[in-house]
């Protein structure tokens, strides 16, 4: 159950950006460092306003380095802690995603994808960094990654994304994009007690026999933090069961980097969730996220006016990738098509977990989202 | 039969750390060794304590010490350490790090964490070059000093840290060299009884790395060059403190007090709170 004092309960209008804000807020959320950037600087401001009234922090850090480091840093002192960036910002995040991933530090970055390379295009929306969210650090890891539809979406995932971490102790993103981000619509903020608010492990074992990276059955260690009397030690390192490093221990390497990326492989299937319609019979299925899915949608229902027996599978896990239902949707279609705002990312994913089903990318840069004619073209060309 | 006696300060040691990875010479060592007497003469509550370390050879201190500890990626143990502080401002959170860690790649870091005077405190081993990656050109290389990078010497300015600390807004500043052990151990305790960002630079010798291209080839040769160039001057302008092979001023240049981004956030939260409750 979600603290009261936190949650507005109500039905509201409000944009994507507060939407997020306020998700984090009910999710727990007590700690914001960030640094400002279109077009996610509304959640910042929101959280400025809307923190210090929960008892929480807020601080706007030098940059976005400092930023995700500081996040990390509260995570360890024992507090829900986030950023939100775009782009040029979740670049710069990279390296301490990393570290965020190898200490096991819950915490959730809001990516809310514009137009890129580099500086790109601020005000326009973009879907060119989900497979930075995958990738974008050294290294093998996992992450985990969502993808919000709608504002109801922006808060609901938020929350969400809060519990995944806490679960997994991983860097949690959501993957939002400029259209979620800066739309007003309709949101129900639902009663404190309806909010499902997960809690980080604690240890159970005396504080001198404590190990802080000895997992569980479900490969992830429960979690002390900074001044609970443990007095343990966490490093960017390769490191054992008792976080000290091992830099030339290949077991130790081994045990570690499989672990953490096993701790969301083999819970895949717990993690993935992606929304299905009119998937029965479909010979046509679009793959799509984000604000895109919402043009696919009603692309999808005007083929089916039009006797097109076509579908939509859309994406609400971005990472891990929800192969098992591409495979399956790809089973019985003759054709997929995978709209995205960038040049064919995702879409490598898809074509891959599709097998034999020949598969299209229809991509769009540099202005609005899709038109839901411009995919039921595609669905037509295809069918 | 003769009992095994345990170190007085064991306990403030990770035994199954040792042995520690710094050459002989090192002046690491030294440091963390005033730094566990200056805990011991407190009497410091090892429970509200948390060491921060970046990357480089001193950034394994954190390891060693019996405390909550975190070894974070390079450049950025202060950004850390400001999430921590924030987040549970009764924990003393200390940052110990070297020269490139802190003023290169971490360099703006620093200076924002003491512009806001976040309550952490942070000790710099300088030891004019980056040890852990074999002896390279740092932001405190003195001009015309050998490096593997300057292989005909520097010709980069070296920052003068106390200076820059003090003009970035740290409420306590103080340079040592690992030849004043008491004066450091002194200048540490002082440094943990603090509120505000507070600083100590540690003139550290490194002869395995950087003093055998230099003409000091062992410790004793570069704390020799400590001895003779040291000059403590309390209170001095810190702006006229540059190292130089002639002269090192040591000693401490700040000591005020204002308030700390810790006091003002809760007491501000504090006051919204009323506010709210109204």
């Amino acid at each position: 159950m979600a603290e009261k004092k936190a949650v507005l309960t109500g039905v509201h209008f409000m944009s994507g950006d507060i939407a997020c804000a306020e998700g984090a807020l009910a999710a727990g959320c007590r700690f914001f460092a960030g640094y400002p950037i279109t077009p996610a600087t509304e959640i910042a401001e929101h959280i400025a306003a809307r923190m210090p009234k929960v008892g929480g922090i807020y601080i706007q850090m030098e940059d976005e380095i400092a930023s995700i480091a500081a996040v990390i840093g509260a995570s360890y002192a024992g507090l829900k802690a986030m950023t939100a960036t775009s782009g040029p910002g979740f670049s710069l995040m990279q390296e301490n995603i990393g570290l965020a991933a190898m200490t096991e530090a819950p915490c959730v970055i809001v990516d809310v994808m514009r137009g890129g390379p580099s500086t790109g295009q601020p005000t326009l929306p973009g879907q060119q960094d989900v497979m930075q969210a995958k990738w974008g650090s050294h290294g093998d890891y996992e992450i985990i990654a969502l993808a919000p539809s709608s504002v109801q979406e922006m808060f609901d995932l938020t929350v969400e994304a809060f519990n995944l971490a806490e679960t997994y102790r991983v860097p949690t993103l959501v993957m939002a994009d400029e259209v979620v981000a800066h739309m007003w619509e309709r949101v129900v903020i639902p009663p404190a007690e309806e909010i499902k608010i997960v809690n980080r492990k604690k240890p159970n074992t005396p504080q001198d026999k404590y190990l802080p990276f000895m997992p569980d059955d479900d490969l992830v260690p429960p979690m002390a933090c900074f001044g609970e009397g443990y007095r343990f030690h966490a490093t960017g390192l390769t490191h054992d069961e008792h976080g000290y490093p091992r830099t030339q221990d290949s077991e130790a390497q081994t045990r570690l980097v499989q672990r953490l990326c096993d701790k969301i492989r083999k819970n895949a299937d717990k993690i993935v969730r992606v929304e299905e319609a009119l998937l029965e019979g479909a010979e046509v299925v679009v793959v799509a996220y984000g604000i895109v899915a919402r043009a696919a949608l009603s692309a999808v229902r005007k083929a089916r006016e039009q006797g097109i027996k076509a579908g939509l599978l859309r994406l609400i896990t971005l990472w891990p990738f929800p192969e098992k239902h591409v495979a399956k949707a790809a089973e019985r279609a003759k054709a997929i098509i995978v709209p995205e705002m960038n040049c064919g990312q995702m879409v490598r994913e898809v074509e891959r977990a599709a097998k034999t089903t020949p598969t299209y990318h229809v991509s769009k840069l540099g202005e609005e989202p899709h038109t839901p004619m411009e995919i039921l073209e595609a669905i037509r060309r295809h069918s | 039969m003769m009992e095994a006696l345990e170190h007085p300060f064991a306990k403030y040691l990770r035994a199954a750390m040792m042995p520690h990875i710094w050459c002989s010479g090192c002046g690491n060592g030294i440091i963390l060794n005033a730094f566990v007497h200056a805990l011991d003469e407190l009497q410091f509550d090892l429970d509200k304590l948390v060491v921060v370390s970046g990357i480089g050879c001193i950034g394994r201190a954190a390891g060693y010490t019996n405390v909550d500890s975190f070894h974070t990626t390079h450049g950025r143990p202060i950004a850390f350490a400001t999430g921590v502080k924030l987040a549970k401002p009764e924990l003393e959170v200390v940052v110990i790090s070297g020269d490139g860690d802190l003023f290169a790649i971490g360099g703006n870091h620093f200076i924002h964490a003491a512009r806001r005077n976040i309550g952490i405190k942070v000790i710099c081993a300088n030891n004019f070059n980056y040890g852990m990656t074999g002896g390279q050109v740092g932001p405190t290389t003195p001009l015309e000093a050998l490096t593997t990078t300057t292989p005909y010497g520097n010709i980069e300015h070296p920052f003068n840290l106390v200076h820059l600390a003090a003009a970035s807004g740290a409420t306590y500043v103080a340079r040592w060299t690992t030849l004043h052990v008491r004066m450091l151990t002194m200048s540490i305790k002082k440094l943990l009884q603090r509120k505000g960002f507070s600083f100590i630079e540690v003139v550290s010798p490194c002869p395995e790395i950087y003093g055998r291209h230099n003409k000091m080839r062992t410790g004793l040769e570069m704390m020799e060059w400590f001895r003779k160039a040291s000059v403590i001057a309390n209170f001095s302008d810190p702006a006229k403190a540059e190292i130089t092979p002639e002269r090192i001023v040591v000693g401490e240049f700040v000591d005020v007090e204002k308030p700390t981004y810790e006091q003002l956030l809760y007491s501000k939260m504090a006051q919204i709170a009323r506010e709210e409750a109204e």
